[in-house]
């Protein structure tokens, strides 16, 4: 019995943030839907909030700079609320 | 070339800024004409001075420490020469022709004897420094790779600004401080460091100004540009002070003294320092002095510049007046709470303003200010006179300064401003006409704005009518008290009189009290009744009646004169009474404080029906009339508007105020006597818990009381003793509420919530309670026991701080001192929470001052950057809500 090793992928047991039940669900917009969301407010990348790329939530997202994801909250006001943010490097 | 070049920029833009500064240098008749220049203004740059701008912009140069002659006249070349400005009066200025006042000043400038570190671009200097070849001067970057720094550069500035680029910067600065070879000529870079405050070092061996200087101008235009340096607006060099400009005679006045001395400026002392070792300096080299002595007086000059412009280095000794003090030079003139910044341009001193003690007087309607005739007859509110008005105007200069409604100035139409004497007052009323402008004394009725400090939320400024009051302080009426937060115990407060028709419109249209009822915070009424006035009510419709001249009596000291709501009877209850301020269609119903709040409905007889304007059951206490609370005072809001419940609130408080002043109202020792029996149940149940309290510390023991899980069995024992303890005393606290007189006044305040509760009578008749210091019982003292005349590791309920005896009873001297620990520690407490929690608001306040909701119904700041898509996540604007909630219902009801 002593000394029998086991062999797991770093992967399985590693903990992940974004599957945690207090993070909220990250998704990301289509370019169709980033383009109706930039003219439903009239904004730019600029004027939007940002997210850094390493955050953790979005680890299995695979977004690049300049995409936008899109954040659905629980809120003790709202029931739900949406939020966008712009990724970037750094 | 290059250098013709710049030479050709920097005329240029010499010219205009000499065109700009000294305009009226260029055509000085126009002046006397009253001409003036406009001129637009197309961009602002904020950059170093070159020494030859220094020089161009300097209308004197200073050569000697010496500021008068014999004759007190300004020594030509000294440091208050008459070419710096004017400050005489009656003189007019050598540069440009104007009189006292009218010329600001020039500048002149001292030539160095050698160069001089300027100790607010020392941090600068040193990362160039560091950035650049010893050698060669070339930025120390491959020049392939210098394009590709600068393309990332602009893109970053064109991406997210200049911020963004500096932030950039900073971190290429700090790559290339660690480079030791250049890779332009491979010279090796040598380790320099600084030693505060203005000396570098390099390899051991000191770098003079003169060297760093050197360095500096070696440094190619181009790679200058890297480090945000623009070339013909900055030049590296120039950050080292070959020149010195010297500031205007106009910004550091002297002042003569009574006995006819001079007595002169920081500034001027700390210049006059500078010009003499300046001097000294230049002496010495010209007459070959030993390089010992040079630098020692270099040194000192150094010394004297840097705390000219900086007196509070923290390497340097500050310099000093001959009495000690430190001088304020030219940082300290700026810098923090008494500086130019925050003392003088951020600064709320005002004119035409007015402070004092405030006191209340609930007869004064909810809107007005009680201002005293001192005050009155000191600010003024200007009156512009016309045809129509002008016997009205001239009966306020008849009366003068003096004598209550009068005048103070009257205002030419030209502008001149005449002060209103008993002498002049004939003369003055003789030259009225259309177009002349009196300040009359404040009067009733007039727009103020009346403020208290902090200035936390936009109810701490608020627009009242004055009503002139003999007295000597500001009066307010005691329920607006909440939203300014003040109290009586010697708060001040201020009161401005705007000046203007359009500050008088905005101030009433924004500002005034009426339009500030429902709080934007809550969506509630923050004005309310407060203590008597609740109390009044709650007894008036509790069970009150009275004959109907007495309610007639009540109701006109209320202010009313319209009695016809009264039912025609001769004895009327208090409900009636009350019903009669009510509209006639107004339809109400909610909880009252006794009542049962789990039923949205109760069917307890205080539960508030009001139908058709009438009480039909309940009674008035705070969850209906009182501040911060209830819906009632919301619901006339939004049916009747912002003046008919203003009034009808001052007419509510008055009633309650009036039926207490002729009924009598006292809070009495007696209303916390007790019955035999009730006294005989607080002694038991205190007693069964003492015993108790003995057999968890007898378990305790002998090990046999049970542990907690995740706590010791230490932690267990005095959870179960806080329990038992805690028990008793709610336990007298019922027993205390079941036994009371409710008819007492006492138990009316706390029925009604105007003051106090139900634990604070228990306090006094029956218990005082359990004494906690941070949630335990308290363990401090001596070794083992908290007092000395306990037993050591007594855990008794006596030795830890429960007082079993009531304010009434007294406490035994054990008790009394525990009750001091707790007072004193939370007295502690709040003295320091509150400037931190201010502290920490106004932090927030400041962060978030102008952030915005737009009409999309997202809150962007002033870049117009998205903070929240949506205002609250729900877009409720809550100040036209019901406490933070939308009332569908009702809405669907009434439409």
């Amino acid at each position: 019995m002593l000394g029998e090793v086991i062999i797991q992928k770093m992967k399985k047991i590693k903990f992940k943030v974004d599957k945690h039940i207090l993070t909220p669900k990250h998704s990301k917009l289509s370019e169709k839907e980033k383009a109706q969301l930039f003219e439903k407010y009239h904004v730019t990348s600029k004027e939007m909030p940002k997210i850094l790329r390493t955050d953790a939530s979005l680890r299995e997202l695979d977004a690049k700079p300049g995409d936008t994801i899109k954040i659905t909250r629980k809120s003790p006001t709202a029931g739900e609320s949406l939020f966008y943010r712009v990724v970037t490097d750094v | 070339m290059a250098d013709e070049e710049t030479k050709q920029i920097e005329e240029q833009e010499l010219d205009a800024v000499k065109q700009a500064i000294e305009g009226k240098e260029a055509k000085p008749e126009r002046i006397e004409e009253e001409q003036h220049i406009y001129k637009q203004v197309k961009s602002i740059v904020f950059s170093v001075l070159s020494p030859k701008m220094i020089k161009k912009m300097a209308s004197a140069k200073i050569v000697t420490p010496e500021l008068y002659d014999k004759e007190g006249y300004p020594v030509d070349g000294g440091l208050m020469d008459i070419r710096l400005g004017v400050i005489d009066p009656g003189l007019r200025c050598k540069i440009c022709g104007s009189k006292l006042k009218e010329c600001i000043g020039h500048f002149g400038y001292i030539e160095l004897a050698r160069a001089i570190i300027h100790i607010k671009f020392v941090n600068i200097i040193m990362t160039i420094l560091k950035c650049t070849c010893r050698e060669c001067g070339r930025i120390l970057i491959p020049d392939n790779k210098i394009p590709k720094t600068r393309e990332l550069l602009d893109q970053i500035e064109k991406e997210s600004g200049i911020e963004d680029r500096r932030q950039k910067v900073k971190e290429i600065i700090t790559s290339l401080k660690t480079a030791n070879k250049c890779p332009n000529c491979k010279a090796k870079q040598r380790k320099l460091s600084l030693e505060k405050p203005t000396t570098f070092i390099e390899d051991d061996k000191r770098l003079s100004p003169i060297e760093v200087r050197a360095r500096l101008e070696k440094i190619p235009d181009n790679d200058c540009e890297i480090f945000g340096l623009k070339v013909p607006f900055v030049r590296p060099e120039w950050m080292v002070l070959t020149v010195l400009p010297i500031p205007p005679v106009t910004m550091r006045p002297s002042i003569t003294l009574e006995s006819g001395e001079r007595s002169e400026d920081d500034l001027t002392h700390k210049m006059g320092d500078i010009v003499r070792i300046n001097q000294r300096l230049f002496e010495n080299i010209n007459a070959g002095a030993p390089e010992i002595i040079v630098e020692d007086l270099w040194d000192l000059l150094q010394y004297h510049v840097t705390t000219f412009f900086d007196n509070n280095i923290a390497q340097l000794p500050p310099a000093r007046h001959r009495s000690g003090q430190p001088l304020k030079t030219l940082t300290e003139r700026i810098k923090s709470k008494e500086g130019r910044i925050r003392h003088n341009l951020a600064g709320k001193r005002t004119n035409f303003s007015a402070r004092t003690v405030i006191s209340p007087d609930p007869m004064l309607e909810l809107f007005e200010v009680g201002v005293p005739f001192t005050i009155a007859n000191k600010l003024t509110v200007p009156e512009k006179v016309n045809e129509w008005n002008t016997q009205y105007l001239k009966k306020f200069v008849e009366n003068g300064p003096e004598k209550y409604p009068g005048a103070n100035y009257i205002i030419r139409p030209d502008g001149k401003k005449k002060k209103i004497t008993e002498e002049t007052k004939e003369a003055s009323l003789e030259e009225l006409q259309p177009g002349y402008v009196v300040e009359r004394h404040l009067m009733d009725g007039d727009v103020a704005i009346f403020n208290r400090q902090p200035s936390l939320h936009r109810m701490s400024m608020m627009c009242h009518r004055v009503k002139v009051l003999p007295g000597k302080t500001l009066r307010l009426n005691p329920a607006v008290c909440t939203p300014y937060n003040a109290d009586f115990d010697g708060d001040e407060m201020n009161l401005h009189i705007p000046q203007t028709e359009e500050a008088r419109a905005e101030a009433e249209i924004l500002m005034e009290v009426q339009t500030q009822l429902i709080s934007l915070r809550y969506g509630l009424s923050i004005i309310g009744c407060t203590q008597d006035a609740i109390s009044g009510n709650y007894m008036l419709t509790k069970d009150a009646e009275m004959k109907r001249e007495d309610a007639i009596d009540l109701l006109s000291a209320v202010g009313l004169t319209e009695f016809s709501k009264l039912p025609r009877k001769s004895v009327i209850s208090g409900k009636e009474v009350f019903s009669a301020l009510l509209p006639e269609d107004f339809e109400f119903e909610g909880h009252s404080r006794s009542c049962d709040r789990s039923k949205d409905k109760c069917d307890k007889e205080t539960h508030v029906v009001i139908k058709g304007g009438k009480i039909i059951s309940g009674v008035m206490d705070r969850n209906s009339l009182g501040e911060e609370s209830g819906l009632m005072l919301r619901n006339i809001h939004q049916k009747y508007g912002k003046d008919t419940s203003i009034d009808m609130l001052g007419k509510i408080f008055r009633l309650g105020i009036e039926y207490l002043l002729r009924v009598g109202f006292t809070s009495a020792l007696a209303d916390t006597d007790m019955p035999e029996s009730a006294k005989a149940k607080i002694r038991d149940d205190l007693d069964i818990a003492r015993k108790e309290v003995d057999s968890l510390i007898a378990q305790f023991r002998e090990g046999k009381l049970e542990t907690f899980p995740g706590k010791t069995t230490q932690e267990t024992l005095e959870l179960r003793i806080l329990e038992v303890l805690n028990k008793a005393r709610n336990e007298t606290g019922k027993t205390v509420a079941q036994f009371a007189d409710k008819r007492t006044h006492t138990m009316i305040m706390a029925e009604s919530g105007a003051r106090g509760n139900l634990l604070n009578l228990a306090q006094m008749a029956a218990c005082v309670g359990q004494q906690a210091m941070r949630g335990k019982r308290i363990d401090k003292g001596f070794e083992g026991r908290t007092l000395s005349h306990f037993k050591k590791d007594d855990f008794g309920s006596e030795a830890h701080g429960f007082i079993a005896n009531g304010f009434k009873t007294g406490l035994t001297p054990a008790e009394f001192f525990f009750g001091s620990m707790t007072g004193r520690d939370s007295l502690m407490d709040t003295a320091l929470r509150t400037p931190k929690s201010g502290y920490l608001y106004r932090r927030l306040a400041n962060a978030m001052q102008d952030l915005k909701v737009e009409y999309d119904h997202t809150v962007r700041d002033a870049s117009s950057k998205i903070i929240q898509f949506q205002y609250g996540e729900d877009s409720i604007d809550v100040s036209k809500s019901e406490n933070g909630a939308i009332n569908v219902k009702r809405i669907i009801n009434t439409t």
